[in-house]
């Protein structure tokens, strides 16, 4: 090939730097290993009902964490994303009961809202809503990601506590159970959105000159403006892909338990971010992926799912998980002082 | 004058930076209650020198006398110890503190782990007055003019008993009269036998204010003399030397370019910029006008702070403009951000390559396309295969050294680095190429590859705005040169008459000169 040719001819540089993909397969191998020696420890682990339960479990989580390696990639941050959830499934479920909290109580099993799409569609909208709000502070304001989103931590859980009037919205049909319960033989149905989703954020990030954009505004925003790049839209447009997640994962979280509550969610972005950062995405921006996020979180989920088959605390988990997050980290600075 | 009487003597010092020799064998001394001027080109090595007499650096050989004794600066804290302080243009101060707390910092009287807050104020109010300085200790920094801060400053390096003072530029953001007020100050340290070195680009202040003076040039020593025999020819003759370098030399010019008969392609008109982010109300550009035609290199020569850079930016959309109009084929345009200059077919190869050019983490692949995704994408997705043959053409064309179009530009050597940004705007096909300081930092080859380079660029029609601080290099390649100094346009000088003396007469030109004789006691 000529790129070879070019680089016989050219003065002595490095050749292909493995390194560069440590970060994002590095979480991918001690994945690996834990499932091993899970495997090992307890064999029910790798049942395949115990490997979608673990995946079904992790849906919701990942479909954040996908959302959120866009805002991390542009080196953001989104706390506010378990609160936007709540607010969405409350919105989801009043919508499709055709009232608020209040006025539906009691009316239990019975669809006399406006249908299973408007709901899907109002929860999607109440979170898209949500992002661009935001979006518009971080980008247009240049108030700080960190504290706009602790903003809307705090505001959308008020705006849920306000809409629900303190009470749940619970019991729906089987038509809106499905989403969150049901299976497509012996596939979760919210493991099929998680991973459908997936693969359309990763070729997107990949494949898409959006996705090259994203990446440019987290490595250098500066050199991506001289670029002729639209940094504001671009920032603007991942909290937009936030919001849309965490409107989703809203409806199926209500779906799933069968109520919508104003305390869903609650502290689910850490859980997430830390995915996240385990998968390899820089929280400086510009470097990770939606690959490195999947096997984070599914790290996440293996872990306390082990752990738990394993009858080991809840309490012990947390330390572990707290523990992983911080040497995952270090151990991407690590390779990276390397390079 | 030898080592044992001289206040501070330095003798044959040398420093190197990796592939840099920054200064080499130098010699300087100053006296207590003498003011030294220290000027020299950009890079002739004054900062250098001020960093090792600051303790920031540490000298690769030579010999430093303090008060006729050996030294040996270990760090800048060491350096305060001694007392020799260094007034950067850039202020150290904290804005949310006031005067006093800002002069005493780590040094507050008081009973152990409190601060007497009667006692700071009385010596505070002491230094001041001893200085005729009009400030009120507890005003909070942040509310004082630029020249009050620096004042703050000078009053905290006398706090430390200051025998040395250095001042880095310190008039730069002053006013006439502000400026005033500063040689009053420097008066006063001189009488109280302080030795101040005065380190600037007007050589009318320097004329005015020191007793002597040193010059620099690349590195070395160029003159030292006192300044009732030296005029203002003399200081700018040894600060430029004699030797042109042997540079890449442009024979061929396109003929209607040499004959100044080609079309204007870029009109600049009065443009006005104020505000800093340090100064709102500083003027940064004031009513620059110029033209550019097409298949001209033309040069934008100036010392640092001239406005060079913010006239480029300005002109390319990064920066906001005050005033002025731009016109490109003669229609007026408004050029508000990058995108609207990139769509009129102008491109910017940044000063501060790795800050502003490049994203560092990314691929050669991924950061020369970046310009031009919208016409290598179909339906936003970016065609791959296109893109690949792209950039393999322009790896070859430029004689990009790098194992791979994958490998991450970070792991490229400056001039291969430059050669990305420079092919990243012309897949664009531009008309205007704007290249701030293109031969900074990188090797000797790579630097006549990028001269060969604009050169056939501006055959080919492409018109080149070039900004470098070195004048032979201006020169060299440049057809007209228009010179900048504190942000207004002092002369313009066509390539037959460029030589190094005359660019340096016009970028260190004052439009006003107001200091007039016996208006400051010293």
């Amino acid at each position: 090939m000529t790129t070879q040719s070019t680089a016989r001819a050219a003065a002595p540089t490095r050749k292909v730097n493995w390194s560069d993909y440590a970060s994002q397969f590095g979480a991918l191998g001690v994945l690996i290993v834990i499932c091993v020696v899970f495997a090992i420890i307890e064999p029910a682990f790798v049942s395949s009902v115990n490997l979608f339960n673990v995946l079904r479990q992790v849906s919701i989580y990942g479909l954040l964490a996908l959302g959120m390696t866009f805002v991390i990639l542009t080196g953001g941050i989104d706390l506010s994303i378990g609160s936007l959830l709540a607010l969405a499934g409350l919105v989801a479920a009043a919508v499709y009961k055709g009232g608020t909290g209040l006025l539906s109580a009691g009316t239990a099993g019975q669809a006399q809202g406006f249908g299973l799409w408007a709901a899907i569609g109002a929860a999607i909208a109440v979170g898209v809503i949500g992002g661009l709000l935001q979006g518009l502070g971080v980008s247009r304001l240049k108030v700080p990601p960190f504290i706009v989103t602790l903003g809307g931590l705090t505001a959308f859980r008020g705006g849920a506590l306000l809409f629900s009037g303190g009470q749940p919205i619970s019991t729906f049909t089987d038509e809106y159970k499905f989403w969150g319960q049901g299976m497509v033989g012996p596939v979760p149905v919210p493991v099929i959105i998680f991973l459908s989703f997936a693969v359309v954020a990763f070729i997107v990030l990949r494949y898409t000159r959006f996705g090259r954009r994203v990446y440019a505004v987290g490595g250098n925003p500066e050199a991506a403006r001289l670029s002729g790049l639209n940094v504001k839209n671009i920032t603007l447009s991942v909290y937009v892909i936030t919001g849309f997640f965490a409107g989703l994962s809203g409806f199926l979280l209500s779906s799933r338990l069968n109520s919508a509550e104003q305390v869903a969610g609650v502290g689910y972005e850490l859980t997430v971010i830390a995915g996240v950062v385990i998968g390899g995405t820089s929280l400086f921006g510009g470097e990770g992926g939606i690959f490195g996020t999947v096997v984070g979180i599914l790290l996440i989920g293996v872990l306390s799912n082990g752990l738990t088959l394993m009858n080991v605390s809840p309490y012990y988990q947390q330390i572990l998980v707290g523990l992983i997050i911080v040497f995952a980290v270090y151990l991407d600075q690590l390779i990276k002082r390397r390079r | 004058m030898d080592k044992h009487s001289a206040l501070l003597w330095m003798e044959n010092v040398s420093k190197s930076f990796p592939g840099v020799q920054a200064l080499e064998n130098v010699n300087l001394y100053v006296n207590s209650g003498e003011v030294l001027g220290l000027i020299g080109q950009n890079g002739a090595g004054k900062s250098t020198l001020m960093k090792i007499l600051s303790g920031v650096y540490t000298i690769d050989s030579g010999e430093l006398y303090f008060g006729g004794q050996p030294l040996r600066i270990h760090n800048p804290h060491h350096a305060q110890e001694i007392g020799i302080s260094i007034i950067y243009q850039e202020l150290n101060l904290m804005p949310n503190l006031s005067v006093m707390e800002n002069i005493f910092v780590g040094r507050e009287p008081g009973p152990p782990f409190f601060v007497s807050r009667r006692r700071l104020e009385q010596q505070t109010r002491a230094i001041l007055d001893r200085m005729h300085m009009r400030l009120r200790p507890t005003a909070l920094v942040r509310s004082l003019s630029v020249a009050e801060q620096q004042m703050v400053e000078i009053a905290k390096a006398i706090s430390r008993d200051v025998r040395v003072l250095i001042m880095d530029e310190p008039t730069s953001a002053l006013s006439e009269t502000e400026v005033e007020t500063l040689f009053e100050i420097i008066g006063e340290l001189k009488r109280s036998g302080v030795a101040v070195i005065f380190i600037s680009h007007r050589l009318e202040e320097v004329l005015y204010i020191c007793d002597r003076v040193t010059v620099l040039r690349d590195g070395k020593n160029a003159g030292d003399v006192l300044v009732k025999d030296a005029t203002r020819d003399d200081l700018i003759r040894m600060m430029v030397g004699r030797s042109l370098e042997q540079f890449f030399h442009r024979d061929a010019h396109l003929e209607a370019v040499a004959a100044g008969g080609a079309d204007v392609i870029l009109e600049v008109q009065e443009i006005v910029r104020i505000g800093t982010p340090v100064n709102p109300a500083a003027v940064v550009l004031d009513h620059v006008s110029f033209n550019l035609r097409r298949g001209e290199i033309l040069g934008l020569a100036g010392l640092v702070g001239a406005g060079r850079t913010e006239l480029v930016r300005t002109i390319f959309g990064a920066d906001r403009r005050s005033g002025g109009r731009i016109l490109v084929d003669g229609r007026p345009v408004d050029i508000r951000s990058p995108v609207d200059a990139i769509r009129l077919g102008i491109g910017l190869v940044p000063e501060d390559r790795k800050a502003q050019g490049l994203i560092l983490g990314l691929a050669v692949r991924v950061n020369m396309t970046l310009a031009h995704l919208d016409q290598l994408s179909r339906a936003d997705f970016v065609q791959l295969g296109a893109e690949r043959r792209l950039v393999e053409e322009y790896i070859q064309r430029f004689e990009i050294r790098t194992p791979s179009m994958e490998q991450r530009v970070v792991n490229l050597s400056g001039g291969n680095q430059q050669k990305v940004v420079i092919a990243k705007w012309l897949m664009l096909n531009p008309k205007i190429l704007i290249m701030d300081e293109p031969t900074r930092g990188i090797d000797v080859g790579a630097k006549s590859e990028i001269y060969e380079l604009m050169h056939r660029l501006a055959t080919q029609g492409i018109s080149i705005i070039m900004i470098s601080s070195e004048f032979p290099e201006l020169i060299a390649m440049c057809d007209r040169i228009v010179c900048l100094a504190e942000g207004r346009v002092t002369g313009e000088v066509a390539r037959a008459e460029a030589s190094l003396e005359t660019l340096m007469h016009y970028c260190t030109l004052r439009q006003q000169i107001v200091i007039t004789e016996g208006t400051v006691s010293l």
